[in-house]
């Protein structure tokens, strides 16, 4: 199906008598590399960028240097020019990917702009607005790429090839990583995702392409000035990319094409609609694209997908990623935390709590609301650092370390509001638990060479779920499931990790009484396999049928630690679930 | 560089400083109330003295027609009562600017009442139908309708630039006009009226909540549409004044808009787009910035003053978590 | 689908009119050149009326094509294309320099001729395999610069300052301004840039005046060239200022009001062309530019820049009528272009409304200085003539 994308390529040859039209076409292909861009920063990414237009100068600016005032070939102006496009992108993002939301955008305001403002100033450099021409053109096996025509094959050849990288992408690891970072980042980092380090990579790939497009662009046009790389441009981009859909690929090529077309066509239509001369597109643009986001938020694109052809899933049918041994031996304690302490501000949440989970047994945690159960959760999975104290994994001290750290060694957490990926399908959430176990990286992924790793990768999220008994829904959407199930698929995806010490906050809310008896005969079997879980809770026949011990937290503390019949009769733990009477 | 030159440049810091200021006050106020990076503000404050020249010369300004239909539908959208504010707003903007074609003492708050206008119309139409909308999405359509709007500046005033008579003519001292006085005026009394507005009135203070807590204001009876709408209402308020009091000193036209909005915006987010007195100061230092740079290396300085942002960025960077909560 | 009904129309047209010649017009109707382009445009929907008034060239109607580059380079390029793919003859634009140099690849691999209408020397100069098939109309900045430093030099003017855009209009004159007034022996002691939409440039005009140059030029066009002068006057300024070519319009006037006065530009000799001494090669001309002009668009509407246009036409038209008799069209359409092109190189001694027009082999501007430029000063709101350099 992907492979249809080449059929792209008999374009110049349907168009060959229409020369204007086979110009736009080298548009289109051009404009769809930067949308191809966005889709990875926005689409999968959810980081919004108004500066590709200026990656896009990185590009053509540094071939157009290159060629013009050195005389060299353009082939070293394209490896110059994607070099400088990943450096910008480097510096760009080291800074701001771990920005909060929205100051991603803005800053690539800032630099967009600045970058525009110092094109045009440099003059000596880059020639300044007058800009740089008679750019040599591309020669290809000795054939000059001079019109039109060949030159439409070259950079359709390159958008269907990026077009099956990106396919190629958003079927791994990576992609499911980034689609949960962009919803969720602290559930991402709690399977083994390093949000920044991902991001930033994210950027890069998206530089990358913005500057191949901007090579493409200086060797169609040979002739370079700042205009082409400015905000207006980057916005207008950012429009295609959205209006089309920016989280599908088809999406941003939609948007790629009406826009080019559209531009031209509008350039035309509104002043003779209006009845006089004038820049009436940008209006347009604007109006559009404001129409867009109220009507169809999501783009044009899902609107169009609902009339095509579901594509149907495939199940694995690879053997699972190797098995990986489960902590600890017989008895031994796995997981321990001592004297754990943390205040934000004036509350003291946590005040000295230690516990110690063995291997095979179930250890809850309960305590009345507001008793510090979650801070500690939190303190012990790594998503806040506890002001004083000690944890440890296996005799290994893991305080403080974030939670992709922590998860490889050994140890999964699942949610009080289940943090699932709506949009993706049950078994691709369960697989996200592969990430910290699987190694293809970006070159690997975009070349296509990890998919025997995929695979073993989703045969192992399948297995998961069928110990969860969720088999069958393998290929639903997520946000299809009700709650019970979206428990289990999320204990799936710990179990598919391989970790073999489960905190679970929680499991039990929202939960009908028979889907409990099912989850505890689960976490029970589970148990007697070797598995060391740790749950927090509030409904008392859950933890009293299930646990081995129980541990009481009131107001920070602990103030009871037993059997669950032992706690029961605790004067002290009845005291504070039931308030100070006798 | 000696003693009158600093004093000169300083003064034109000032100058500039101030408007980037309301600006930034104005975007910060906003983005507090509504998640709305209102990218557009720069051509609410051009559509201000462009529609005052407009008006003086005796003909009624393309701004009118685009803020009344607008108008009608904000009447459409809210049904009922909800479209008695619009349809009698717009009734009457209409006979104001009527009349301000023949005296030309009303085209004043003609001009201001038209922004106005404008700026809610634009509210209740294109970003209140987002609702729970990302910060993201709003910023995307805020950038929609600045393009849109910056194209029907051109549609409806031209390339050139205009310049309305300034209110009070002749200099208090050399470098500084009293029409510059006039604009430091205004500002300073406009960051006294927010803040007192904020901390003793209840609806200000409402306001404030709305912005912490979308939920919990509703179940207090404040109603986030409400908010969103005085937000805006003050924010082209600001933008519609500062406009009109800074247009004889700039020569107005419709391209302007978005650089003194973009500098502002580089204020507000050196406040971190949450504290008016950083804004505010913020935007001092841009201008400041702005005004010695444009001494040593003119050619740079619109790229410096953006640059700027970048050490801004990086300190948030610094005190950001690695995982987001 | 438009294309089509465009193709239809044009088809259709064609029928009716036997081998009417295309020729295809690039102009900056809007954006910031649009002050330049509009007039520009104005003056081809004239010439076109006259054309069907009087009945087209050597019996064959005129077509022409006019397009908006919206002041982008790229735009303009794909304008061109579009043009050529088309099937015109020639193209006259564009507006600005740098969309006309983006052009010149594109005419060039088409082998179209092509007149533009934007200033730069960098358009026609060096006359190299490209350049071959591009001449122009508008005085060169070189040109305009040569006449405001001999005036400056006639003054007694040593020591001069200059302040422009930061764009390829002010980079192009503080170039060739820099290079002149070395060649003249003045000295330029301050060099400062702004940008088109800045609001305030109280610290370049600072750094000027801490200089004390005895002149200052402003190397901007439109409105946004007051700026600069209001300030230099704000803050005391009491030298020569001087202005490019590029402010001879209407609106710098109506923008500047009493702080412009007294500035000195050099012009085209349209601008001033009742108060030509007679004799002056471009003056009848001239006056009959504007007489129509004005018929059409209203008293004092004319531009220095439409001029251009009309230019560009008096060249085009002849040549047309010369090629025509060695090719055709419709036959052989590659070979009636490069016929024109030889006939528009072979322009002598043709007088239009900016000067008198000889092209040569290494020359594809084909103005003399003496003939294309005067010295104007703003009088009470008007362009005074002061100088000529005949």
């Amino acid at each position: 199906m992907r492979y249809l994308w080449f059929s792209l390529l008999l374009l110049p040859l349907l168009l060959s008598p229409f020369p204007f039209y086979l110009t736009l076409l080298n548009f289109f292909a051009i404009a769809a590399l930067v949308a191809l861009s966005l889709y990875v920063l926005t689409g999968l990414g959810g980081m919004t960028s108004f500066a590709q237009a200026a990656f896009m100068g990185m590009g053509a600016y540094a071939t157009a240097l290159l060629t013009v005032k050195g005389g060299y070939s353009p082939w070293l102006g394209l490896l110059l020019g994607l070099g400088l496009a990943l450096v910008l992108a480097l510096v760009l993002g080291g800074l701001t990917v771990r920005l909060k939301g929205h100051f991603l955008p803005l800053s690539t305001i800032a630099w967009q702009v600045a970058l525009y403002i110092l094109a045009g100033n440099l003059v000596g450099l880059t020639g300044g607005h007058t800009g740089l021409t008679d750019l040599p053109p591309l020669v290809l096996f000795g054939l000059p790429l001079d019109s039109a025509f060949r030159y439409a094959f070259l950079s359709l050849f390159l958008l269907a090839l990026l077009v099956l990288a990106l396919h190629n992408l958003r079927e791994s690891r990576l992609g499911r990583a980034l689609l949960a970072l962009r919803g969720d980042a602290l559930a991402a980092a709690s399977f083994g995702v390093d949000p920044a380090a991902l991001r930033l990579k994210a950027f890069l790939l998206s530089g990358f392409l913005a500057g191949l497009a901007g090579f493409l662009y200086a060797h169609f046009l040979r002739f370079v000035n700042p205009t082409p790389f400015s905000l207006e441009a980057s916005i207008k981009y950012l429009v295609m990319a959205v209006a089309g859909g920016v989280g599908a690929i088809p999406g941003v090529l939609l948007g790629a094409a009406l826009f080019t077309g559209l531009e031209d066509w509008l350039k035309d239509l509104l002043p003779l609609l209006l009845g006089r001369q004038g820049n009436y597109e940008t209006i347009a643009y604007g109006l559009i694209l404001a129409a867009i986001l109220i009507l169809a938020p999501r783009g044009l694109w899902p609107l169009l997908a609902r009339y095509l052809p579901r594509r149907e899933g495939r199940l694995p049918r690879e053997a699972p990623l190797s098995e990986r041994p489960l902590l600890g031996g017989e008895g031994q304690v796995v997981l321990e935390a001592q004297g754990l302490r943390k205040a934000f501000g004036g509350l003291l949440a946590v005040n000295g709590v230690s516990l110690g989970l063995r291997r095979g047994e179930i250890l809850a945690l309960i305590g009345p609301n507001g008793a510090g159960k979650t801070t500690v959760f939190n303190l012990i999975t790594g998503a806040i650092p506890p002001d004083a104290g000690e944890v440890r994994l296996l005799g290994r001290p893991i305080t403080g370390l974030p939670p992709h750290r922590i998860h490889p060694l050994g140890l999964a957490r699942t949610f009080q509001h289940p943090h699932l990926f709506p949009e993706l399908s049950v078994l691709e959430n369960a697989a996200l638990g592969t990430y910290a176990r699987t190694r293809a990286g970006f070159l690997q992924v975009l070349l296509g060479l990890h998919r025997k790793e995929e695979a073993r990768a989703l045969a192992t999220a399948y297995r998961a779920l069928k110990r969860v008994g969720l088999e069958s829904l393998a290929l639903e959407k997520a946000e299809r499931l009700p709650a019970g199930q979206q428990r289990l698929l999320e204990i799936a995806r710990a179990l598919a990790s391989g970790a073999s010490v489960l905190l679970l906050d929680e499991p039990g809310a929202g939960l009908r009484a028979g889907e409990k008896r099912e989850l505890a005969h689960l976490l029970k079997s589970l148990a007697r396999e070797g598995y060391s879980i740790l749950i927090v809770d509030h409904d008392m026949d859950l933890i009293m049928g299930l646990a081995d011990r129980v541990v009481v937290m009131n107001y920070g503390e602990k103030i009871a630690e037993g059997t669950p019949k032992e706690v029961q009769k605790n004067p002290l733990v009845r005291a504070a679930y039931l308030g100070e009477v006798a | 560089m000696d003693a009158t030159i600093l004093g000169l440049l300083l003064l034109d810091a000032l100058q500039n400083g101030v408007v980037y200021g309301l600006l930034a006050l104005a975007l910060v106020l906003v983005f507090a109330v509504t998640r709305v990076i209102l990218v557009p503000i720069g051509e609410l404050l051009m559509f201000a003295p462009l529609s005052l020249v407009w008006l003086q010369g005796g003909k009624l300004p393309g701004t009118l027609w685009l803020a009344l239909a607008l108008g009608l539908l904000w009447a459409l959208l809210s049904r009922g009562r909800g479209s008695l504010w619009p349809l009698g707003l717009g009734a009457l903007l209409f006979l104001l600017a009527l009349l301000g074609l023949k005296l030309p003492l009303l085209a004043y708050p003609a001009a201001v009442l038209l922004v106005v206008y404008l700026g809610l119309a634009t509210y209740r139409v294109f970003f209140q139908p987002m609702r729970e909308a990302t910060v993201l999405a709003y910023l995307i359509m805020a950038v929609g309708l600045h393009v849109a709007y910056q194209g029907l500046g051109l549609v409806f005033f031209g390339p050139e630039q205009y310049r309305p008579a300034p209110l009070l003519s002749g200099e208090v001292t050399v470098g500084l006009s009293w029409q510059g006085v006039l604009v430091l005026l205004f500002a300073l009394s406009a960051v006294v009226a927010l803040y007192l507005f904020f901390r003793f009135s209840l609806f200000g203070k409402a306001l404030l909540a709305a912005a912490e807590n979308r939920l919990g204001a509703r179940l207090l009876g404040i109603r986030p549409e409400e908010a969103g709408m005085v937000a805006f209402a003050i924010a082209s308020f600001l933008a519609a004044v500062s406009g009109l009091l800074l247009a004889p000193l700039i020569n107005a036209a419709y391209f302007m808009g978005f650089m003194l909005g973009l500098k502002g915006f580089v204020a507000a987010i050196l406040g971190g787009l949450s504290s008016y007195p950083v804004a505010f100061l913020g935007a001092l230092l841009v201008g400041l910035f702005e005004s010695f740079t444009s001494f040593y290396a003119s050619a740079y300085k619109e790229a410096l003053v953006f640059l700027l942002l970048v050490p801004a960025l990086f300190f948030q960077s610094l005190k950001a978590r690695a995982v987001e909560e | 689908m438009k294309r089509w009904l465009l193709a239809g129309l044009f088809l259709a047209l064609s029928a009716l009119a036997q081998g009417a010649l295309k020729v295809g017009v690039v102009v900056s109707a809007t954006g910031p050149a649009a002050s330049l382009g509009i007039p520009e445009r104005n003056t081809m929907l004239l010439i076109q009326e006259i054309l069907e008034r009087t009945g087209g060239v050597a019996g064959r109607k005129v077509q022409f094509t006019i397009l908006d580059d919206a002041s982008d380079t790229t735009q303009a390029v794909r304008n061109t294309r579009r043009l050529v793919e088309e099937g015109v003859v020639a193209i006259i634009g564009t507006t600005t320099t740098p969309a006309s140099l983006g052009m010149i690849p594109v005419v060039a691999e088409a082998k179209v001729p092509m007149i533009s209408l934007a200033a730069s020397k960098d358009i026609i100069y060096p006359v190299d395999a490209q350049r071959y098939w591009v001449f122009k109309t508008p005085q060169t900045e070189e040109l305009m610069a040569r006449a405001i430093v001999a005036d400056m030099v006639a003054r007694g003017v040593k020591t001069v300052g200059y302040i422009g855009f930061n764009d390829a209009y002010g980079e192009g004159w503080a170039r060739f301004f820099e290079a002149e007034l070395k060649a003249k022996g003045l000295q330029l002691v301050v060099s400062e840039r702004y940008n088109r939409t800045d609001t305030s440039v109280t610290g370049q005009v600072l750094r000027i005046l801490a200089r004390r140059p005895e002149a200052v030029l402003i190397g901007a066009s439109g409105t946004p060239a007051v700026l600069p002068q209001r300030t230099l006057r704000e803050r005391g300024y009491g030298g020569l200022i001087y202005q490019t070519h590029g402010v001879a319009n209407p609106d710098f006037l109506r923008v500047g009001g009493k702080d412009v006065e007294g500035t000195l530009l050099p012009a085209g000799p349209i601008l001033v062309a009742e108060q030509l001494p007679s004799g002056y090669p471009s003056k009848r001309v001239a006056l009959d530019y504007i007489q129509r002009y004005e018929a059409k668009y209203g008293i004092g509407s004319y531009s220095t820049f439409g001029a251009h246009a009309w230019d560009a036409w008096l060249i085009l038209r002849p040549a047309l009528e010369r090629a025509l008799k060695k090719a055709d069209p419709d036959k052989d359409l590659a070979a009636f272009r490069a016929a024109l092109r030889d006939e528009i190189e072979a322009t002598r001694g043709l007088v239009a409304t900016h000067g008198v027009f000889t092209f040569s082999k290494e020359d594809h501007l084909g103005l003399r200085f003496e003939d294309s430029a005067v010295m104007v000063q703003v009088e009470r709101g008007r362009w005074k003539l002061v100088r000529t350099f005949r």
